[in-house]
């Protein structure tokens, strides 16, 4: 059995706990970036990640993107949405496309 | 554009002709995966957008129902109910072959430990409000777990597309042309020397009859 791990400020994350996620309270990008190389090992599958954490560790989260076995998603935190979850969508629509069709 | 020398006998022709048409095949198939590819692409990636929009305006609402709940209890109460009795979840993960792209497919569900509700708390001490911010929660996970779905899906489909465009686009512009330029050349030059042994052919045999005519004259 799979794991699913959220990671974020106490505030943002916490709610997850009741639905069974495990939970990583941080706020320090280092501390994320551990926790995210560590996951496949550790049995998770699926990483949210506040958009406000995954800032700071674009570089780690990118060598994921062709991992089947670790999906790392990004999810607005208390604060509301910093557009990443949707830059990143965009982003991939250029990557095969060659420009963003979808506006 | 110049290519490499090549051998021009029939041996490398056979084996510049067999691989061209190999070639041409791949090239086929190739191009043919990335237009499949690019139609579940599309789609895949507007379903994705669709989800994101959804969730992050469900996100809001979630995070401002959990506030609520907090202002209503005492914050500590609330944190206990949603860390102590804890809920566990399974998440099971299968595999989907997307065009030879394996892409996983996600299915959690919660397990309460606490006996008295489905949230895994007791409600002596909770509000209402944390039972509307949790079953919100709850409603939620299947959309969360199917934007994972496609998320990761999007991400691997335009990895591979990418990767296709390159090899149709030198299959298209590099090696195809390269072989039959060479193709050409070998076909040249083996013209060439067959022309060259004709003339020798017909130039032979005219030396021999005119020596006929002479040995002819002789007598």
């Amino acid at each position: 059995m799979k794991k699913i791990g959220v990671i974020g400020d106490k505030d943002s994350v916490l709610c997850f706990k009741a639905a069974g996620f495990t939970v990583f309270i941080t706020e320090d990008g280092t501390e994320a970036e551990n926790i995210i190389k560590k996951a496949e090992a550790d049995g998770f599958a699926v990483i949210f990640i506040t958009e406000h954490l995954l800032k700071e560790i674009t570089d780690t989260a990118d060598r994921f993107k062709s991992n089947p076995n670790l999906s790392i998603i990004p999810i607005p935190g208390r604060n509301g949405s910093l557009g990443i979850g949707m830059a990143a969508i965009k982003k991939s629509v250029e990557k095969a496309v060659g420009a963003d069709i979808l506006k | 554009m110049p290519q490499k020398q090549v051998t021009p006998t029939r041996m490398e022709l056979t084996r510049l002709k067999k691989r061209l048409m190999t070639a041409r095949r791949g090239h086929k198939l190739l191009k043919d995966k990335r237009d499949e590819l690019m139609k579940i692409f599309l789609d895949t990636v507007r379903e994705d957008k669709a989800l994101r929009k959804r969730i992050e305006e469900r996100m809001q609402l979630l995070h401002s129902g959990f506030n609520l709940a907090a202002a209503v209890t005492s914050r500590e109460i609330m944190e206990e109910a949603l860390v102590y009795p804890k809920s566990e979840g399974e998440l099971s993960v299968s595999y989907k072959n997307v065009m030879s792209v394996v892409v996983p497919e996600y299915s959690y569900e919660v397990k309460t430990n606490g006996g008295e509700s489905p949230y895994g708390y007791g409600f002596a001490f909770t509000s209402g409000e944390l039972d509307n911010a949790v079953g919100e929660l709850y409603d939620m996970l299947p959309d969360l777990m199917r934007l994972a779905e496609v998320e990761k899906q999007s991400q691997m489909l335009a990895d591979e597309i990418e990767k296709t465009r390159r090899r149709v686009n030198a299959l298209e512009y590099i090696m195809i042309p390269g072989f039959e330029e060479n193709i050409k050349a070998i076909i040249m030059k083996l013209d060439e020397n067959d022309r060259g042994n004709t003339t020798r052919l017909m130039k032979v045999k005219d030396m021999m009859i005119e020596e006929q005519r002479k040995q002819n004259n002789m007598r």
